[in-house]
């Protein structure tokens, strides 16, 4: 375990230092999860404000509140994983990572944290900004901030081990954008991404809790919102718990047959 | 049992001298002893300047043969770092003829045709030596690497590395490897080598003194001080193939894989390679196994040499040998006061130049030839010789098979 931390920490420093090379790059990479956020915003604030104020029980200030949250919870849970194996795979950079007598998933997991720990300040700057611009209806209760930690760390977990999972497609197939991009737009509408869930129609709202992308965005924005009570807060966490477990199995067993393939087939 | 048990002393230490312990002799890290030699090896290890250093894993049970890393501890049957039984690798590959028609008939209907990059290949290396792995490109060297080191699953035959199967890719076995490919980066592209060592350390969980002690020795082996610095990308090409050997030798790996270390390098820079892993072998006592095109790293650094063409075994043996097995001839070469004689009538002239004369003759004959010419000739100076490595490894390449 003090290996492990020690790792955690060695990838960390270095994470961030190659990050702080790369500043315009992860800058361009953030006005992009900036402006999606926004766009639904603005989109998503003047229909409300056309039909009669309010809908599904958000009115103007509800939808800037919603989506200044998600835009920060997006960025702390966002991966690029899929894109990262798929160079992997193809330069062949790989080998030296399957050689280490570590899995993988630990210096994944480590650089994110870095790229976030690098762009946290921009963020933080950019929902202050907007909250100013938008006027956001905010109140955050001392429970619900609380409740909020755990569900963000979650959704983390939950979201970098499902798109690891998907990313590992790239050992079977040179066509990983087509299985990316079916992904991303299943984020896109079930996440609470285009719209907030009580938005959408009741078919889409069932998929959404059934299917893992709701628990990785959409909930941790909600509770922070004080949109869920109690019950659905436990609920939340239950399916947080479960898709934790199940997207780890998934991944173990995921993982192995790749790799399996990939010595099979010429590393 | 005729030795009792066998013990571990000292792993990790560097032996700088072999050291004659009881009835042992100690010439790398892992030490095997009797049980009734081990206390008089412990004290002797104490009394020894080594006695600084840490001694890990006293009195650790072993099985009896297995794991000793040492060559020839009293006298025991040593088992082989490296064993290879008619290893076999097949890769399945799709084809397809160039053009759209082709593109849209790959669609339907896929032809898979077989790939036979390693066949059936056997030798053994034994602890702490140093082989050569040789043979032309596409002849099947860095898919046997990739077997070896845990990459690459084999489609036949056995294969074992420090007793264990290589591609379970078992942690204790990864730490006690490393393989290094050319210029693919262990290094961390954008942020100084140093950094990079230091997350080496934390992958391969190396103790801190231990990382310490191994980091100064390679910094000074391979002059690195001025390079630590600076962000890898900014290196030249020789600077970061020894940032990238440091690199993979952090965690003092038993056996080391290194497909062309000095690819690309010039000479200077090649002969610095070459001197620092004869010196980390005769320091760990790691086991060796290196590809090269240059026959300068070959006949510098191994003995023995492994040549493998089309997936199969041409040769196992020593460097000697080989040039003795494949070729036919002797290149004579003859000083003369100028160049106005026709001597073709002796052998095959190669060159002549201010009267320095080449010719080559079969082997069987170079006794005759040289007593002719030197009969018929105002000889000045004469001296027989083998062709070049380069010419008798070309000519092997050039082979079919045995």
């Amino acid at each position: 375990m003090r290996g492990l931390v020690d790792l955690y920490v060695q990838q960390l420093k270095t994470g961030v230092a190659s990050m702080l090379q790369y500043r315009a790059t992860l800058f361009i990479w953030l006005i992009g999860n900036i402006l999606e956020p926004l766009i639904y915003l603005v989109v998503w604030s003047t229909v409300s404000g056309s039909s009669g104020g309010s809908i599904g029980g958000y009115a103007a200030k509800d939808f800037a509140a919603y989506y200044i949250v998600l835009m920060l919870v997006n960025q702390a849970t966002f991966t690029w994983v899929m894109y990262e194996f798929d160079y992997r795979i193809r330069e062949g950079t790989f080998s030296a990572i399957l050689l280490h007598p570590v899995h993988p998933i630990h210096a994944d997991i480590a650089e994110n944290l870095s790229s976030k720990v690098v762009s946290l300040p921009i963020m933080v700057a950019a929902a202050a900004g907007l909250s100013v611009i938008f006027h956001p209806a905010l109140k955050i209760t001392l429970w619900m901030a609380a409740a909020f930690v755990p569900a963000l760390v979650l959704a983390f977990l939950v979201r970098f081990l499902v798109e690891w999972t998907i990313a590992l497609a790239a050992f079977w197939t040179t066509r990983v954008t087509a299985i990316n991009q079916i992904h991303f737009m299943a984020v896109l509408f079930f996440s609470g991404q285009i719209a907030p869930l009580a938005v959408l129609p009741y078919p889409l709202r069932v998929v959404a809790t059934i299917l893992p992308f709701r628990w990785t965005i959409g909930f941790p924005v909600e509770l922070l919102l004080g949109r869920l009570s109690p019950g659905q807060v436990l609920t939340g966490f239950a399916a947080q718990a479960a898709w934790l477990i199940v997207a780890m199995a998934i991944l173990k067993f995921a993982w192995r047959a790749s790799v399996k393939n990939y010595s099979a087939v010429g590393a | 049992m005729p030795f009792g048990h066998d013990f571990e002393l000292g792993a990790r230490n560097i032996l700088q001298e072999p050291l004659q312990l009881g009835r042992g002799i100690v010439n790398c890290h892992t030490v095997a002893f009797r049980d009734d030699d081990l206390v008089a090896a412990v004290s002797a290890l104490r009394d020894n300047e080594l006695g600084r250093r840490r001694m890990e894993g006293q009195g650790q049970k072993r099985q009896h043969g297995r794991d000793s890393n040492c060559a020839n501890i009293l006298g025991m049957d040593e088992t082989p770092a490296i064993r290879l039984r008619n290893l076999g690798k097949i890769y399945r590959v799709t084809e397809r003829e160039p053009g759209i028609r082709a593109a849209l008939a790959s669609l339907v209907h896929r032809r898979k045709s077989e790939v036979r990059a390693v066949d059936g290949i056997s030798f053994d290396l034994a602890p702490g030596e140093i082989v050569g792995f040789l043979g032309p490109n596409g002849a099947g060297k860095t898919t046997t690497l990739k077997m070896l080191s845990g990459l690459l699953h084999p489609t036949s035959g056995d294969l074992s590395v420090l007793s264990y199967v290589p591609w379970k890719r078992d942690k204790a076995f990864l730490r006690q490897i490393t393989l290094v490919m050319g210029q693919r980066n262990q290094l961390v592209w954008d942020i100084p080598a140093a950094d990079s060592f230091e997350l080496n350390r934390a992958i391969y969980r190396i103790p801190a003194a231990d990382y310490k002690r191994t980091l100064e020795e390679l910094v000074a082996l391979l002059d690195l001080q001025p390079l630590l610095g600076k962000p890898v990308r900014n290196l030249s090409l020789g600077e970061r193939m020894k940032c990238e050997i440091a690199a993979a030798l952090l965690h003092r790996p038993q056996v080391v894989f290194l497909d062309e270390p000095t690819i690309g390098l010039d000479v200077t820079m090649q002969r610095r390679i070459r001197a620092f892993i004869a010196e980390y072998n005769r320091r760990t006592g790691a086991t060796v196994l290196l590809t090269s095109h240059y026959m300068a790293d070959v006949e510098a650094l191994c003995r023995r040499v492994v040549v493998i063409h089309h997936g199969k075994l041409l040769f196992d043996g020593e460097l000697a040998d080989l040039v003795k097995r494949f070729t036919a001839h002797k290149t004579i070469v003859v000083q003369l006061k100028d160049c106005a004689a026709d001597l073709r009538a002796y052998g095959e002239v190669v060159s002549c130049e201010d009267g320095r004369l080449t010719l080559r003759v079969p082997k069987t004959e170079t006794a005759r030839v040289t007593e002719r010419l030197l009969a018929d000739l105002p000889v000045i100076d004469l001296t027989v010789a083998d062709p070049p490595i380069e010419e008798v490894i070309e000519q092997v390449f050039a082979q079919e098979s045995l």
